[in-house]
Formats: C-alpha cells, structure tokens, sequence
C-alpha cells in the first residue's frame, strides 16, 4: 500500500504531463477516445449548460487511497484559501447551477469549509460533500459533522468500495472499513439515508482492483441488503463510479501490468449513449488555485478550459462555459464504459 | 504461427468463430447469452456456476473471465473459492463413486 502520495514520494506521474504523455501515446495501439467519438457521429463534445459547480477544495486528505485519481493524502498542503473561495461564491451566483458539489481531499479539513458552506446556503443552492466517512471519526474537530451537514440539508456521498474489510481496506487502507461502517451509523443516527427524513445519504462504488463495476441496480440491492444485514445501516442510492487511469490508479495499473488490458476493456466498453451523457457536459470543476476544468478528472490532468487564454475564476464566463468544447483524452474511456460514469454513478 | 497455447489474448477473439461457420455461432452466441441473463437463478448464481465448471473443464479462458465477472459483480473470494471447492468435491465424488463397481467386481471374484 502506497503510504505517500505521488507527489512526496517525487514519482513521475505526479507530473500530469507526464501521465498525459502515457495516455496518448502516440505508438500506443489503443484507439483514441476521438476516433471513437468521430465513430459515432460526435466530432466533439460540447458542454449542454453548467448545473453542477464542483469545487476540489484541496488535496489535503486523512487517507492515502491506492486508486485515489487525486493523489490526495496528509501530505498535500494544497488548499482552497477563503479569497479564492469568494471568487467561487461569485461565480455560482453568475452561473445557472442548481448544485454546489464538494470535494477534495476531504473536503471538510479545509479550515475554511463550514464558512464556505454557509456562504453557498446563502445562495440557495443544494449543497454535496463528498465525505470519505472517516474524516467524521479522525479527531474531535469531526465528530459533529453529521450534525453541521444535517443543519445545513446538505447531501452526504460517500466512497465504499464494498460490503466487508477486505476489499475496502485493501483500496484505502487498513482500518478504513470498520470506521466507516461506525460513521455510517452516525448518519444513520441522526437521520441521514433514512426513509422519510429528507437527508441523503447516498454510496459510492467504485472497484478496488482493475475491473469494471457490475450494473449499478444489482450492486446497489447486494449492499443494501449486506449492510442491513450486517450493520443496519441504510442509504438511498448507490453510485457506480468506475476508475479513471489517472493519477494512482494509473500508477497502480502500471505497477501491476495491468493497464493495457484496462484500457481496453475501457474501450471494448464504450457505450455511444453513454458518451452522450458524460457529466463533464453539465459540470465545471474548479481548482483549488482557482482554474477552472470540464471535470476533476482533466483538473488532475491539469487540461485547464481555454478561451483564447485559460480559464480562472477571476475571468469566470458563464456563457463561454455552458457551451464549451470539452477537452477528452483516452482516460474519457472511464466515464464511456459500459452504463457509463460519473459522479452521480451510472450515465444510462 | 503462435508458439503457445492459451494466449490470454485470444479471448477477445472468442466472437469472431463465426468467421469459419457464421449460422452455429450466432446460434450458439444468442443461446449462450439468453442463458446467462437473470432468471430464477440470479445472474451472480449463474456465474458462480459457470466459474465451478471452468474449473472442472479446466478452461483458462473461461476461469479468467468469469472470475472477473464475478468480481465486477461484487462476489467475495470466499464465495468464488467455496464454488470451486463444490466443482472439487464434486469431481473427486463422480470419480470415488466409481470405485463401488471396482468394489463389486474384486468382491465378484475373490473367494
Ligand atoms: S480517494 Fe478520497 S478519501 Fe481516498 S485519498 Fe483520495 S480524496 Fe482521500
Ligand atoms: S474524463 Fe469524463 S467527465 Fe472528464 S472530460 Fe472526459 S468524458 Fe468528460
């Protein structure tokens, strides 16, 4: 299990020019995500409006997930500072977007977090964090997490890659099942997931090894039947989100020889309704510093939007935006696989 | 010409028998495939199924693809491994059965 993260241990795919350049090979017999596009009739693909405005706060993180497409861990000092987050505020409020979506990292060990929370309630927007569970359990300064996201309606997604330890202490780390089953609780305590209570507590699926997600219906009726079983605990959907070869992932799959078959598996995949449907086309990612991405994927590619020069906050246009060309590369075969991917789980 | 056997490749190749006999596979594919669809076994019981008689036809292709399968569709290790202890059991069981008529026949001739 990798303890650091690509960047501390100065690893060369911690250069996303670096995982660019191994993407599209040129020598590479892969197909390229374009080809399969033009296949299909689409030359490109162009943004349809922006409905959910995602916000990577920092790669600031309590954990070190093997797959994690961020290279996020303790050791990343990388995060949103207050002044970029009015910045943000600003452009929700220019933007048509329904929903406010969190990331990180953990989200919530941005000091500024519960401010920045507040301060997009103000705009009546609905809110998502992404919690990665732990977080809630990692020192005091959590534990009333649950509380703070029930106060301000906010919807809880969380990652768990399976019903029992093994698997999901061997995608993020020894110990990680058993407290995110009791965080679990937590939320279930106070209401989150419960039939009726209006809180969301919606699951993430996504594989820990290098293999695609099974349909989301019969994996979200399998943990919702385990976990009850098992913890009573209860939650309303489960997302399937399948590993994009980014990052860690990529690293993994390249340390375990297992990329070239990935990729063409991805590809064997590729689904034309799905790839109509890829979040990226109603979705704009920001960055920690402020620039601005299709989606977190090509953020950690750092495949920043261009309009004559690139694009940050600070020249934020919600015009451009809605009906941007969208940059893809071959890792655009993750969310084109099979139902598709995304951050809301299948596409189709 | 391929200097081995069982190339892990040549899995993906499995759709294009047809190119030497078109109508038998189609057949073949259209029935393989209805087969496996969820029915009153489960699609997960079907696959768990057919990684026990991968086994006992010790087919790599099969063995790789279904274990697979299986993963993606969220069955544990233990559950593939007891699968494959049935299609063991099973098979040293069809195998000791026979001994009753290695038993009968010493027993039909011996004093
Ligand atoms: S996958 Fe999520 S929880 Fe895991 S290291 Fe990355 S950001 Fe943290
Ligand atoms: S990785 Fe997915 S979401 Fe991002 S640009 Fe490619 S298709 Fe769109």
């Amino acid at each position: 299990m990798a303890v650091k993260s690509l960047a501390k241990r100065k690893n060369p795919l911690s250069e996303p020019s670096n995982q660019i350049k191994l993407l599209e090979n040129k020598k590479s017999e892969l197909k390229s995500f374009q080809s399969s596009l033009e296949e299909i009739g689409l030359k490109t693909l162009h943004a349809v409006g922006v409905e959910i405005f995602q916000v990577n706060v920092g790669k600031m993180c309590n954990q070190v997930c093997k797959h994690c497409h961020v290279d996020a861990g303790p050791d990343r000092k990388e995060i949103m500072t207050r002044d970029t987050m009015q910045l943000c505020l600003k452009a929700i409020e220019q933007s048509n977007a329904k929903t406010v979506d969190l990331t990180g990292g953990a989200p919530e060990m941005n000091p500024d977090f519960r401010w920045f929370v507040e301060e997009i309630k103000k705009l009546d927007k609905h809110i998502v964090v992404r919690c990665n569970l732990t977080i809630i359990l990692h020192n005091r300064n959590y534990y009333d997490l649950p509380e703070f996201f029930k106060k301000h309606q906010i919807e809880v997604v969380s990652s768990l890659p399976f019903y029992d330890a093994s698997r999901t202490d061997a995608q993020r780390g020894n110990g990680v099942f058993d407290k995110s089953i009791k965080a679990l609780q937590m939320l279930n305590g106070i209401g989150y997931g419960i039939e009726g209570s209006g809180l969301i507590l919606n699951l993430v699926y996504n594989p820990s090894g290098a293999f695609l997600p099974a349909p989301q219906e019969q994996l979200e009726r399998d943990f919702k039947k385990a976990l009850k079983e098992k913890f009573s605990i209860e939650f309303n959907s489960l997302f399937n989100i399948t590993n994009l070869p980014v990052s860690r992932f990529l690293e993994y799959l390249i340390a375990t020889q297992n990329y070239e078959t990935y990729m063409q598996k991805l590809i064997d995949a590729f689904n034309p309704a799905a790839a109509v449907g890829v979040m990226c086309r109603n979705t704009i990612s920001v960055g920690w510093d402020g620039y601005l991405y299709d989606c977190d994927f090509n953020q950690m590619l750092d495949m920043k939007i261009q309009n004559g020069k690139v694009m940050h906050l600070n020249n934020f246009n919600s015009e451009f935006l809605d009906q941007r060309e969208i940059q893809v590369g071959r890792h655009c075969f993750g969310c084109t696989a099979g139902s598709g991917s995304s951050c809301g789980g299948s596409v189709t | 010409m391929a200097n081995t056997y069982f190339d892990p490749a040549d899995l993906r190749k499995f759709g294009k028998i047809g190119e030497f006999q078109k109508e038998y596979a189609d057949k073949f594919f259209e029935y393989y495939n209805s087969v496996f669809k969820e029915g009153a076994l489960t699609a997960r019981e079907k696959s768990l199924i057919a990684l026990a008689v991968s086994h006992v036809a010790q087919c790599p292709y099969c063995i790789d693809a279904y274990t697979t399968d299986l993963i993606e569709k969220g069955v544990s290790n233990e559950e593939m491994m007891e699968a494959v202890h049935v299609a063991s059991a099973m098979s040293a069981g069809t195998k000791l059965v026979t001994s009753v008529q290695m038993m009968n026949k010493a027993k039909e001739i011996s004093m």
